[in-house]
Parts: C-alpha cells; sequence; structure tokens
C-alpha cells in the first residue's frame, strides 16, 4: 500500500526544520521559499501549520496539465513532476487546492512534494515528531486510537 | 560564497542614503559572524567615548555564518552597539526567524548610522531597500506595529521593532522580532529609539549554500543527535522549557529572593516553576527556526490577568516571582508579556522593581511615590506600564536600579554590575557566577560564561560551586566558546549537549574555512579581547571588574550556602593573569600580537 505523510499540527514548535532539509536536499541550499513544505506560523497564538501535498487519490494538479508532466510513482505513489516536459503553464498551480504545488520563475519550472523517492527527509529531522510517513490508511486509524485511549483512561478513572 | 553572503546593507539615517558593501573576507575569518564580525565593524567605526543615544552612535544588526542553515538552532542575530544602560560594549542576541529571513534576502547584516529627523521604518524585499515613514507607528506597541507592518509590506516579511520604552529611551528598552523573541539586554532599543527607526522589516526568497554538502550534513545529524541524546537539551527543555531551572535552583539554594535580601531560597517556588506552568498555563511548545529543543512556551493565563503569549522565560519567572516575592504564575506572566508589548528587557525591569521594592520597604523612597511591596502583584505589573510611559514613578524606574538607588543616595540596593542588573543566579552559592557576573563584557549578565551548568547542571563536568579554584581556568574557556557560539548564529543552549568540536565541525563544512578547533576557540578569546578594548577605551577600568556590596560583604542568610560571600578578591587576578591582561586588567602587548589584534 502507498504511504503518505501525515502532519499534525498539534505537535508542530513552527522551527522550519523540514522547510530547510526540503530545500537542502533538493536544491542543494537552505532556501524555505523553495522548499516544497512550509510551517505557517500564527505567532500570536503560537499555532503552526506544516502544509505539503497530500499525494490525492485523484490529483487535480496531475488531470490539468496539458503535457502530461506529472505522473504518479508507481513505487512511491508520489505525484511527481517531470521537468523536461514542463513548459511552465502554471495551471497545476491553480488546479491545487491546497497551494501544494510552487512556481520558480527563475527555472521556469514548478516543484511538490515528491516523498524523496519512498524516504522523506522532513520525517527524519522533524525533531518533535509532527510529520510520519505511515500507511495511506494509518493516519486516521492513529487518531481513533489515540482517542480510545483516551476513553479507556477516562474508564478507569471513573470505574 | 558558502555560509556568509558576503554583503552588509549601510544605512545613512540622517541622509537617508542606502548603500551595500563586501564584507572583508579577513574579518569573517578571524571575527567569524554576528557578535564577533559586529563588533569588529563597530569598534572600527565607532568612538568609544560616543554618547550612546547620541546620532554619532551605530547600531548594528548581524548574522552569523551558520544563521539560516540547518546548523544545530542557528536562526540568530546580534544587535552591537554602545548600550546606554552602562556604556559597554553591547551585544544583544535574539531567536525566532528574523536571522535568517536578513540572510535570504543577501546580507550578513545591517549598519545604521545617523539620526533620522522623523520616524522611519526600514523595509528591505530582497535588493530592494528603503525607508519609509513611520509617523503612523510611533507610539504602537510591539503587536500593533508587527501587525501594521506587516500589512504595508508582505504578510510573510519578519519584523524586529521597538515598543514605546524604546521610543521613550527607557534605558533598558530592547528590540523584538515576532512579537516575542527579544535582543533583550543593554538597552539596544532605547539606540533604536534614539535614531527614530521604529522597525526593521524584511523578506527575502533567496538561499543559503554550504561548502560541503554531504560533510555538513553529516555534521548536523551528529550534533543534532547528541542534542536529542542529552536529558537537557533533548527531555529537559522540551519539557518545562528554561523554568525547568526554578525548582532546581532553588533546591540549591541559589534562588534570589527579595533583590538578594534573604537566603536563596523561595517558599513557593513550586508554584512558579516549569513543572507548575506545564500543568496549568501552558498551551503549547514553540521553537525557533532550527531548533531541535523547542524550549519556547505558549503560555496563556486563564483568571485576572488574562492573556496569551510567549514565556515567562527563567529570568523572568525569577524576577517578577520570587525576587519580588511574588507566587502567583499568571501576574508573572503578565508582567512579562507587558515587557514584550512594550519593549523591555524583562530582566532590568524586574531587578530595578525588585531593587525599589525594597528601597520602598526601608522607607528610602516615600510612599506616596511608590506603593510597591513585597508580593504585591498589582502594583508591580502597574509600574510595568509606567516605566515604558516614563509616566510618573515610572520616569525614574526608567533610568535602571543603578540610577534609581544612586538618585535616593543608596546605590548599594542595586543588584547590578556596570549599571546592567544581574540575573537569577546567587553567586554567594556559585562563586565562578559571581566571577562570571564581575567580568562580563557588557556588564551584569548570565550568558556570557554560563557557570550554571558546571556548578549546578555537572555540564560538562560537576565542580564545586562553594570553591574558588580553578573557575578562573573554566570561566575563561566558558566565555571564550560563547563568543564562538554568539558569532556563528548558534543558540547557546546548544552547548548544554554538545560542545566546541560539533560546532566547529559545523562551522568548517559550512564556510569552508579549513581552521582547527583550537584556532576557532581563540577566534572567541580575540572578539573577548576587542570588546574588553572597547570598554576600556570607553573609560572602564579593574575597580569596574566588582559585585554589589552584599554579595562582597553581606552574608547569606539562610539556605544551603548560609554565611556564603562571593571570595571575588582571590578569582580575579587569576583570571587576570590566564586571560594574558596585567594586573589593571589591561589586555598585555604579548597577549594582542597573539590574537592579532
Amino acid at each position: 500500500m502507498d504511504k503518505i505523510l501525515v502532519v499534525q499540527p498539534a505537535k508542530c514548535t513552527g522551527c522550519r526544520t523540514c522547510e530547510l532539509i526540503c530545500s537542502f536536499t533538493h536544491t542543494g541550499e537552505f532556501n524555505p521559499e523553495i522548499s516544497r513544505i512550509s510551517v505557517l506560523t500564527y505567532e500570536k497564538v503560537g499555532f503552526s501549520v506544516p502544509m505539503v501535498c497530500q499525494q490525492c487519490g485523484v490529483a487535480a494538479c496531475m488531470e490539468v496539465c496539458p503535457v502530461g508532466a506529472i505522473a504518479k510513482n508507481n513505487v512511491t505513489g508520489a505525484m511527481e513532476v517531470q521537468d523536461s516536459k514542463c513548459i511552465g503553464c502554471k495551471m497545476c498551480t491553480i488546479a491545487c487546492p491546497f497551494g501544494a504545488i510552487h512556481y520558480h520563475a527563475v527555472n521556469n519550472i514548478v516543484s511538490k512534494c515528491d516523498l524523496c523517492g519512498g524516504d522523506p527527509a522532513c520525517v527524519k529531522l522533524c525533531p518533535s515528531g509532527a510529520i510520519s510517513y505511515v500507511e495511506a490508511n494509518a493516519g486516521s486509524i492513529s487518531k481513533r486510537k489515540a482517542f480510545a485511549a483516551k476513553f479507556k483512561n477516562v474508564f478507569e478513572e471513573v470505574s | 560564497m558558502y555560509g556568509w553572503k558576503g554583503q552588509i546593507l549601510r544605512v545613512d539615517l540622517t541622509s537617508g542614503a542606502i548603500s551595500k558593501e563586501a564584507l572583508k573576507i579577513e574579518d569573517m575569518h578571524n571575527f567569524i559572524g554576528a557578535r564577533g564580525l559586529g563588533t569588529k565593524l563597530f569598534f572600527d567605526e565607532v568612538n568609544p567615548q560616543v554618547d550612546p543615544l547620541s546620532a554619532e552612535n551605530k547600531l548594528i544588526f548581524m548574522t552569523g555564518p551558520l544563521t539560516g542553515t540547518l546548523a544545530t538552532s542557528c536562526g540568530r542575530y546580534n544587535v552591537v552597539t554602545k548600550g546606554p544602560l552602562n556604556g559597554t560594549i553591547a551585544a544583544s542576541n535574539s531567536g525566532g526567524c528574523f536571522g535568517p529571513e536578513l540572510k535570504f534576502a543577501g546580507y550578513d547584516g545591517i549598519i545604521f548610522e545617523g539620526k533620522s529627523a522623523q520616524p522611519v521604518y526600514l523595509w528591505i524585499s530582497n535588493q530592494e531597500a528603503e525607508l519609509r515613514s513611520a509617523a503612523d507607528l510611533w507610539g504602537k506597541t510591539v503587536v500593533e506595529t508587527t501587525d501594521l507592518l506587516r500589512e504595508a509590506t508582505d504578510d510573510d516579511a519578519k519584523v524586529a521593532c521597538i515598543g514605546p520604552a524604546g521610543e521613550r529611551m527607557v534605558k533598558f528598552a530592547n528590540i523584538l522580532n515576532e512579537y516575542n523573541r527579544a535582543a533583550g539586554r543593554s538597552g539596544v532599543g532605547a539606540v533604536m529609539g534614539s535614531k527614530n527607526l521604529k522597525a526593521v522589516v524584511v523578506r527575502g526568497t533567496g538561499g543559503i549554500k554550504v561548502a560541503d554538502n554531504a560533510g555538513f550534513l553529516n555534521a548536523i545529524n551528529d550534533a543534532r543527535g547528541k542534542l536529542k541524546a542529552h536529558p537537557v537539551t533533548g527531555a529537559g527543555l522540551a519539557a518545562y522549557g528554561t523554568n525547568v531551572l526554578v525548582n532546581i535552583l532553588n533546591e540549591h539554594g541559589t534562588l534570589p529572593v527579595k533583590n538578594y535580601s534573604e537566603g536563596a531560597v523561595f517558599a513557593n517556588a513550586e508554584k512558579i516553576s516549569g513543572e507548575y506552568q506545564a500543568e496549568h498555563n501552558l498551551v503549547r511548545n514553540k521553537g525557533c527556526f532550527g531548533c531541535s529543543m523547542g524550549c519556547g512556551r505558549v503560555t496563556k493565563n486563564h483568571g485576572k490577568y488574562q492573556g496569551i503569549g510567549e514565556g515567562p522565560e527563567y529570568e523572568a519567572t525569577w524576577g517578577f516571582g520570587s525576587d519580588m516575592g511574588v507566587d502567583d504564575f499568571e501576574a508573572i506572566s503578565k508582567a512579562n508579556f507587558l515587557c514584550n508589548e512594550l519593549g523591555l528587557d524583562s530582566i532590568s525591569m524586574a531587578t530595578t522593581l525588585a531593587c525599589a521594592t525594597e528601597m520602598t520597604e526601608k522607607g528610602i523612597i516615600p510612599r506616596d511615590k511608590s506603593d510597591l511591596s513585597w508580593g504585591n502583584a498589582d502594583a508591580m505589573i502597574d509600574k510595568v506600564r509606567k516605566t515604558a510611559s516614563r509616566e510618573g514613578f515610572g520616569d525614574e524606574l526608567a533610568e535602571g536600579s543603578y540610577r534609581l538607588a544612586e538618585l535616593y543616595g543608596h546605590p548599594e540596593y542595586s543588584m547590578s554590575v556596570k549599571k546592567q542588573e544581574i540575573p537569577a543566579y546567587d553567586p554567594r552559592g556559585q562563586q565562578g557566577t559571581g566571577l562570571n557576573y564581575a567580568t562580563s563584557n557588557r556588564g551584569g549578565c548570565h550568558v556570557r560564561g554560563y557557570m550554571t551548568a558546571p556548578e549546578i547542571l555537572g555540564i560538562p563536568v560537576k565542580v564545586d560551586p562553594d570553591a574558588t579554584e580553578g573557575m578562573p581556568e573554566l570561566l575563561k574557556i566558558f566565555q571564550d566558546l560563547t563568543a564562538v557560539v554568539d558569532s556563528v548564529g548558534m543558540c547557546l543552549f546548544t552547548t548544554f549537549g554538545i560542545g566546541l568540536p560539533e560546532i566547529a565541525e559545523q562551522y568548517r563544512t559550512a564556510t569552508g574555512v579549513n581552521i582547527s578547533d583550537a584556532d576557532l576557540l581563540q577566534s572567541g578569546d580575540r572578539i573577548w579581547n576587542l570588546e574588553r578594548l572597547f570598554n576600556l577605551q570607553a573609560g572602564f577600568s579593574k575597580a569596574d571588574d566588582t559585585l554589589p556590596d552584599r554579595l562582597l560583604n553581606e552574608p547569606m542568610k539562610g539556605g544551603p550556602h548560609q554565611g556564603k560571600v562571593v571570595k571575588l578578591d582571590q578569582m580575579l587576578p587569576i583570571y587576570y593573569s590566564i586571560r594574558g591582561w596585567d594586573e589593571e586588567g589591561v589586555p598585555t602587548a604579548s597577549k594582542l600580537e597573539e590574537l592579532s589584534l
């Protein structure tokens, strides 16, 4: 089964380590602007949300691309941009509901999360465990488990 | 270029002229960046005898070569100037994301000189930079200013600004970025206010390259692994923030109480501890740029002091807590929130209030002027507001504890060194910390050589805090290493878990500068001596390397260190000697030659 990135904003400290390792892994420099993952921080209340491609089942970016430059990697399940085919029309950036594809004016190409070929660098370096790489259906199961554990604790306290 | 960007902005506030300059390779290699390089540029350009609040003083924002990279906790920038609180060389550093953003815009730093006729802010968008009117921002809090400037420029811009306290040149006003991260000490915000500079706003979309990608990745993975494995950097700071220290220091008997007037054990320490904060007020942990430790606290007050914000850190908790006899955590938190909104250094604010409270309790300051009393949280919070606005008694508080105590004829009640307030560690139970306070190049300060680490936490080795033997030698290493850490752009807290080898390897692989560990540490020595030279030329001497009389001659009244005083005279001559300074504390010619100064 395909694996996906699952983010847990409640665990995120807003440190942006994921942005740094992402841009470094893909481009060899530290530049959050061209990172495929972005941490949006609401500083006044100290809440941060890492935003990254959801690798949609029906991917609007892939559907809308006029030259077939976005294709699914059959090993990882990631929708990947093939730079050699991309014409820089930016339709995918409009189609993506999450803003997860970024256009680079300098190179006239777009970039998005490719799951680092199945070994995402951001997951390895996230210091608070806010990003995990799990089986596609495991994300919701782990949430159910966490909530069930709460029930169990409450039940044990009252019984 | 690797690590550094190699370029700075020079902003003449008098004429409005803005220019770009290349940094000298030699300066970068010898003084590293941030605190070191900022001090080198400042020393070369400014007369040490300058009036800190005059147009002739300069204000330098400087990042380090590791700032903005994935090196361990490297989001920091330094503000270097001559500080108005005491006239020493001031280098205050702050975390968050402002420093990295400046690098992403293409600059290692900014030199501000002169004085603007009208309130202005500097807006930097990559290679474009312009001064804009800040007339509508004058009088606004840090929160209001930050919000308005983001609306006026770019939602993703990073803002470093002063609050009303900086505008009114409160002697310990600070500079805040992203609402809550502060270049806190020495009154750097007052210098910014004196220049009519309300804020620096920056948006950068470029990147930073390192020299050896694979080597750098190995170096950061090694260092991060060690930080994760260490109980302080991997667990303690994340669990309880810096307030993890409250119970530890109290148990050790060096948590100062009521302006250092009592034995350093606070009866209700538990109620102001990191453990209490985590249970009652913690919303979540907050990390600065690229930080794996995440010691920041997002705190929410639920009762009469309602609000949400960052902190309080250990020093503010101590200052508004045990040092004021206050055991209401939310009151402490409120005072801290106000310091951040108004742009005040919480350490100097709290310690000045403790000084004022003791003098009020003793009848030296009349009751019709001051309603402060031990444990009176509402009066304390009211005075924080009035200090920032210089209203009534607040105008006297705004000058700091030394000038306040001197005004009433009792400078001995100011717990300060070189007129800057000392923080949250009673040196009568930590001899090395006493020597650190006395010799710090910016006056009373704990983070120039954090001797609490070996004295109490046993990092990297446990030493007997009541002994003086070996303290000068250990302190020199701590001071030199701290100068390196501050200059590369790293957070000092990393040094609980990593040391010189890990820092040097990150520096080498990032910059491509092939320098030995020992030579890098010598750069710290060089920076320390340059700061000392500045202070000597500014008029400081051996007589200023001292402590408040209370700490030298008034034995501790209770706790594990009862009866102790700081034996400074046993340590200072040895310290001068191992520093390569003469008996008057002046660097010898051979020492300066050794350091190429």
